[in-house]
């Protein structure tokens, strides 16, 4: 393959990724691309407000740092970094179980090593574009405060952005030489959730064990991570140092990130070949289900909850989003057990969590139960109304909400009664709440859509999230101050009632 | 005849899309036919045929599914029928044999009848190796075998079959061609929608072509054959000699 034709296929793959992309944002509907352009626009003007509110107060930050500081970037930036690894495993999974043109390729009278650099090349360059623009608020808010210096951070972000695409190309290969495909999918979305979310657990962990104090920045920041970190002029400062504008630094990181980079392309993609056609071969594992079981007896509800409970069991999105909700629930759970032993008033920060963790999660089973239907022609025409349908979907829902969340309610009880119960309900009101968003905007799609859910209807995606927000802050004031909680449940309840009346299914 | 002596009476069924699908359609099926609907690619076969099994509201017109009122007791209507799209819809993460078990709860049927009735339809369909397998992995033939299993597992009276025999190979289409067979001779009956004119010229008892959302021709093969006014013509010629007439028309 020549060179004119290995950039007539960097065309191709970018311009897929493109359309990929913006097929995401407007959901698939022609004709919104503009719409979606200038919403987009408008989030990342506002997105500035967030930013400065975080960073605003570090844009006069300048060399020569003290230790607490470094750390605090350097945690910054490896938080950054995870957060990337996460969305590059997923994205190279993605590339292997959901292009539909690999047959096309590698019957292609091409060098597939070749082609696969590109491809691999395309990876790194999505994840490192798209890391560029969540920074960007950030960035600019830097630089506005602290002056131009601050413009060497973009550097930081794409050198960070090709390290974690070369770590995500080269660790999902080698679980497929390891596991086989068939596992490869499902370890990889349950990494990329872990991953993404493991760092920030672990340093509020950290914390709590330290300090009894769900602040990352208390084990960032204390004497004791200072005592063991190394001294000023050590390599594991230089991001920081790039950051800060330091050129040398900046140009080291970079040409670190494309040689890392170069390297996992020259030894990876003539493998990327071989593993593509293992894993398109082989994408559905032939997994066996229970064997020597009588059918079961009950009524028509009960065996449309025992599929929906089925279902859910062996989703491996569920699997993955299950595992990273029982992680953020790690540091309120060892707060909890730590309050056993003492007195601290930091354990009311359990019940927002909490409150939050069950609205998000019964969001996504919602959706997953009442719009992710495989078979809506055989549902459709069971003899059963629609009503009693959705009834058993929604109990499917709640069931599995109260499973997950009773045991560290219970916990609760014999710490504090009363945030045991103000949490229970909070559970209760925030799940609920968030099914009846997830009833109201349902579509009918496939369970395999799932990733698309938050695009289809981002009134929905927006609902749901500020109503898991509302009712988690209407819980940790009831504990603190009732007469807030009063103002902020009635402020949730009106956001709920809004989102029901413009809802399409108010009928 | 009266309505309880037919499987399926349609009478002015109507439905409107951005265009009329169905024109005031009447249709009438007996007990323990074989019925193939014929038609072009968007006659308004698929349309009706989701209107009768209670996935479509019609803007106008009834239907009569054994003597029941689909439209105003569609729960009762939908207990004694099955339908099968040409897409198998069916859950990837269950076995076949978990998926019938769901089906039959979904009808409401004994477990001690189902369960044996499931195990004989999905080794007749040949899936007897893969009982315990999820879908996700099998063939698009094997997902259709596994859906008409899961419609005939509640023994319906009137089974409805939009292209069953799509994606097919040859003998998994002999398999299923079978078993609808089995069924007709046990007094159940069929209206399946086809492409594949041979499969209706040789099963069907009758034939009804549609056209434009309307009923253009239908008889027996003998009785279209006398329509056409040629006796030695094929139902692949009288079809295309109809829907030509009808286009032209339009």
């Amino acid at each position: 393959m020549n060179s004119t034709a290995l950039t007539w296929f960097a065309r191709h793959e970018i311009r897929l990724a493109w359309r990929e992309w913006l097929a995401m944002m407007t959901a698939g509907r022609r004709g919104r691309k503009r719409v979606a352009i200038i919403g987009l626009l408008i989030l990342a003007a506002l997105m500035h407000l967030p930013a400065y509110a975080v960073i605003g107060r570090y844009a006069d930050l300048r060399t020569p740092l003290d230790k607490s500081e470094l750390i605090v970037i350097t945690a910054t930036i490896l938080l950054a970094w995870a957060l990337m690894l996460s969305q590059a495993i997923e994205s190279v999974t993605r590339v292997f179980y959901a292009r539909a043109d690999l047959d096309l390729i590698m019957s292609s009278p091409v060098r597939l090593a070749e082609v696969f650099s590109v491809r691999l090349a395309a990876i790194a360059l999505s994840v490192t574009v798209m890391a560029l623009l969540l920074s960007t608020p950030f960035i600019d808010v830097l630089v506005f405060g602290g002056g131009f210096r601050w413009l060497a951070a973009y550097g930081v972000v794409t050198a960070i952005g090709l390290t974690a695409a070369a770590v995500a190309i080269a660790v999902t290969i080698t679980l497929f030489r390891l596991i086989g495909p068939s596992r490869t999918r499902l370890v990889a979305q349950i990494l990329a959730a872990i991953i993404g979310a493991g760092f920030v657990i672990a340093l509020q962990v950290a914390a709590i064990l330290s300090y009894g104090t769900l602040s990352r920045f208390a084990i960032l920041t204390s004497d004791a991570a200072a005592a063991f970190a190394p001294d000023a002029d050590s390599l594991v400062w230089w991001p920081a140092r790039a950051v800060l504008g330091d050129g040398e630094a900046l140009l080291l990181l970079l040409a670190f990130g494309l040689l890392l980079l170069g390297a996992v392309m020259a030894i990876f993609s003539a493998r990327f070949a071989d593993t593509a056609a293992r894993a398109s071969a082989n994408a559905a594992p032939a997994n066996h289900g229970s064997r020597a079981r009588a059918f079961r007896s009950g009524s028509r509800q009960q065996a449309l909850r025992w599929k929906e409970f089925m279902l859910l069991r062996r989703d491996p999105w569920l699997v993955s989003q299950s595992l990273m909700q029982l992680l953020y629930l790690v540091p309120p759970a060892l707060m909890l057990w730590r309050s056993f032993s003492d007195s601290s008033v930091a354990i009311v920060l359990i019940t927002p969590v909490v409150v939050m963790a069950a609205g998000q999660l019964a969001g996504g089973l919602g959706w997953l139960s009442i719009s992710g239907e495989d078979a809506p022609d055989l549902v459709a025409t069971a003899p059963l109304p629609s009503s009693r349908v959705i009834r058993a979907k929604i109990e499917v829902v709640l069931i599995a909400i109260g499973v997950l969340f009773a045991p560290l309610v219970m916990a609760l009880v014999f710490a504090s009664p009363l945030q045991a119960v103000v949490t229970a309900v909070g559970v209760a009101v925030a799940a609920a709440s968030a099914t009846a968003i997830q009833l109201w905007f349902r579509v009918q799609a496939r369970r395999s859509q799932f990733r698309r859910r938050q695009t289809s209807s981002r009134l929905a995606t927006f609902a749901e999230a500020f109503s898991s927000i509302g009712w988690a802050a209407t819980a940790a004031l009831a504990l603190a101050i009732p007469s807030a909680a009063l103002v902020s449940g009635l402020v949730t309840a009106g956001l709920l009632a809004a989102t029901w009346k413009i809802s399409p299914r108010r009928e | 005849m009266k309505p309880d002596q037919s499987a399926l009476q349609v009478r002015g069924l109507t439905k409107r899309f951005d265009r009329l699908a169905v024109d005031a359609l009447d249709l009438t099926i007996h007990r323990g036919e074989f019925y193939a609907l014929l038609g072009p690619n968007g006659a308004g076969k698929t349309t009706t045929l989701r209107m009768v099994a209670g996935l479509l509201r019609p803007d106008a017109g009834s239907v009569s599914v054994l003597g029941i009122d689909a439209l105003n007791d569609p729960v009762a209507a939908k207990q004694i029928m099955a339908w099968v799209s040409d897409e198998p819809m069916i859950y990837d993460k269950l076995t076949p044999l978990e998926y019938l078990e769901f089906v039959a709860g979904l009808w409401g049927i004994e477990p001690s009848v189902a369960e044996p009735s499931a195990r004989d339809l999905l080794a007749s369909l040949g899936l007897e190796p893969n009982l315990h397998e999820r879908c996700e992995g099998f063939s698009k033939g094997m997902r259709q075998k596994v859906a008409l299993a899961g419609a005939l597992v509640h023994d319906p009276r009137l089974i409805i079959l939009d292209e069953p025999l799509t994606g097919l190979d040859a003998v998994s289409a002999r398999h299923v061609k079978g078993l609808l067979g089995e069924r007709v001779r046990a007094g159940c009956t069929v209206i399946m929608t086809t492409h594949i004119l041979e499969v209706a010229e040789r099963m069907a008892d009758r034939i009804g072509v549609i056209a434009s959302g309307r009923l253009v021709a239908e008889g027996t093969l003998a009785e279209l054959r006398q329509q056409n006014g040629k006796n030695d013509t094929s139902l692949e010629d009288m079809f295309i000699a109809l829907v030509d007439t009808e286009a032209a028309a339009a």
